[in-house]
């Protein structure tokens, strides 16, 4: 399992368009990617699950990768929230 | 004729026929199924019939509101899609065998809830968005169509409320303005409303019987007049050609630079009274604010307001104008206005009173408030304090000591503050004789022209009898001005107009040559003055 944390930037935290975005970008991989607020979590290709975690500016999320191919996919979702949130 | 009230989300006039616009209800029933399977597929073809729409009216919207305002529904497609969502229809029915209208209410539903208990704003209003994607799904399924024909003759639309997917839909060309029951500042009817340029308002008591009738939106006093009056429909009318005229120049001139044919640029700013203002301040493209009266925030209220609160107040209005200046002036209040917990004595003279900078400094702890809430607000924006009424250097050395002693103390409280600049009004004969003085103690000047008109030429506006004495344009105040003007160069610090003098287009040529820097005006009056500073050498 890999796992890194991340403080949110945006504004508006995981709002409607990245946490759709996310869920798309997190569906391409077989991997379980799983965010974590505080004692929260969500499956990231679920986003009603990720909006349902209500994560504002500010929070420090942990986002950790469980499956097959966890090292690459987990750069390409660090980086994804780098580059959206 | 009827006349309500609403909340303005954006100003102008419509006149027009009312259309009430009715959602077509979806009746839910909660009945038995025999066939799981086969009903799992009629959601899942209502379902991708509804991705197809949500699709289309992405597409459409793009074009009409852009891509940001768009996305609302490439978000609802996007949320049909979702597993938890889909899991919980399908369970529904095969575990009860209901039918798929009934499992997708309840799913929605649920969800809806679960998102209406939140802490944060934003996330609360999904619910809403939860509410739009099942309406729409259970519509597919029952076969609705929603009845978005608005006839031949353009309409002002009245309704409860209206979701996305109903405003895109509609023919824009036949929309005059939107009046709706429920709604916010922020939904999505009041983004279009702005968008399309066209006047709504929100939290009018609508009715039904008003359908067909003739109807006048007053954006700029949030009000909806139901069958005028013909004496009241004639000034409508007799408003809007108006109105129609300073939008032709809002065109023409927003954007564009206030600079003068010899190419100097001038600050061209507004002076608001409340927040509610800013609306009108963005429409107008106002550089900044020249003047923000703070007053408001003690005449709504029955106690002194709080720090906090003031805070909040501040912070809101700096934040919205995103990096452009407002200047925030410190509390003008006189036995003049209603203000009991203030318990001031009654006075002969008011004006020549104990009032504004006075209280200030005779009762620093509501000074302090004040200027704590400030320093407080200057670091989420870009925010400059202005003190009224000066008459003496010494008013000001007293003034930099106590505001020195607040940035100390939140510095020490680890608190952040902006770069703030600190300036005076220059409303009275004494700080205009002085001028040359107080230019070395201060940020800069913004000129006061109304009472220093008024304590100049010894006249009482109120008083009509005096109007063949008055003169806007009396030689003394210009001279007055010029000086001003002058003194605050030789020190090096900015001079500008928060008077009503600011904005008399017959003046601008000569406070140019003057050498004023920036002229703040209601924000009405901004791009009229843009023209004439064009206009000018």
């Amino acid at each position: 399992m890999k796992t890194f944390e991340y403080t949110i930037t945006d504004p508006v935290g995981i709002h409607a368009r990245p946490a759709g975005e996310l869920a798309k970008e997190a569906k391409k991989y077989e991997d379980t990617i799983t965010v974590t607020k505080g004692d929260k979590s969500a499956e990231a290709k679920r986003l009603m699950s990720l909006l349902g975690l209500c994560v504002v500016k500010g929070d420090t999320v942990t986002v950790s990768v469980e499956g097959a191919n966890e090292a690459s996919t987990v750069v390409a979702i660090e980086k994804f929230f780098k580059e959206n949130l | 004729m009827e006349t309500k009230i609403g909340k303005k989300i954006f100003s102008g006039i419509a006149i027009g026929k009312i259309q009430f616009y009715k959602k077509s209800e979806n009746v839910i029933a909660r009945t038995k199924i025999s066939d799981v399977d086969e009903e799992i597929n009629r959601y899942e073809d209502a379902k991708k019939t509804a991705i197809e729409q949500l699709n289309d009216l992405y597409e459409k919207a793009v074009v009409e509101v852009g891509e940001a305002n768009a996305d609302i529904f490439s978000v609802h497609a996007m949320m049909l899609e979702d597993d938890d969502y889909n899991e919980s229809v399908h369970n529904i029915i095969s575990t009860q065998q209901v039918n798929a209208e009934y499992a997708a209410a309840k799913t929605g539903d649920n969800f809806a809830e679960i998102f209406s208990n939140m802490n944060d704003d934003y996330f609360k209003a999904r619910a809403i968005d939860i509410k739009d994607i099942t309406n729409r799904v259970i519509s597919i399924l029952c076969g609705n169509t929603q009845d978005n024909e608005i006839g031949d003759d353009p309409v002002i639309l009245v309704a409860d409320d209206l979701t996305p997917s109903e405003t895109v839909q509609m023919d824009k060309s036949k929309l005059l303005a939107f009046v709706t029951k429920y709604g916010s500042a922020n939904s999505h009817t009041a983004i279009l409303a702005r968008t399309m340029g066209i006047p709504a308002l929100i939290g009018v008591d609508i009715d039904e019987e008003w359908n067909g009738k003739i109807g006048v939106v007053d954006g700029y006093e949030g009000q909806f007049v139901v069958d005028p009056d013909i004496t009241v429909l004639e000034q409508f009318f007799k408003r809007k050609a108006a109105d129609d005229e300073q939008k032709k120049l809002l065109q023409n001139l927003k954007g564009k630079e206030n600079i003068t044919k010899s190419g100097r640029k001038i600050n061209l700013f507004a002076n608001i009274g409340n927040p509610g203002d800013l609306v009108s301040v963005m429409e107008n493209d106002a550089g900044g604010i020249g003047l923000f009266r703070s007053e408001f925030l003690y005449l709504e209220s029955d106690h002194y307001p709080t720090e906090e609160e003031q805070f909040q107040a501040y912070k809101k209005v700096v934040e919205t104008m995103g990096g452009r200046k407002v200047i925030i002036r410190t509390l003008d209040i006189g036995a003049d206005k209603q203000v009991d917990y203030f318990k001031l004595d009654k006075e002969e003279n008011p004006a020549l009173g104990y009032r504004a900078i006075r209280i200030c400094l005779t009762r620093p702890e509501i000074f302090k408030t004040q200027l704590r809430a400030l320093f407080r607000a200057s670091a989420y924006g870009n925010l400059a304090i202005m003190y009224p009424m000066i008459i003496s250097v010494d008013e000001v050395v007293k003034i930099k000591e106590i505001s020195k002693q607040v940035k100390d103390e939140l510095t020490k409280e680890g608190i952040k503050i902006g770069n703030v600049e600190e300036g005076i009004m220059i409303e009275t004969p004494a700080a205009a004789l002085m001028s040359d003085e107080l230019a070395k103690h201060v940020d800069f000047f913004s000129i006061g022209t109304n009472d220093l008109t008024q304590y100049t030429l010894a006249i009482d506006r109120q008083n009509a009898k005096l109007d063949c004495f008055y003169d806007a344009h009396h030689p003394a105040l210009l001279r007055a001005i010029k000086m001003i003007i002058e003194n605050a160069h030789k020190a090096g610090i900015w001079a500008g107009i928060c008077g009503e003098l600011g904005a008399d287009t017959s003046l601008t040529q000569s406070f140019i040559d003057m050498g004023i820097d920036e002229l703040s005006v209601s924000p009405g009056c901004i791009l009229t003055v843009r023209k004439a500073i064009r206009e000018a050498e």
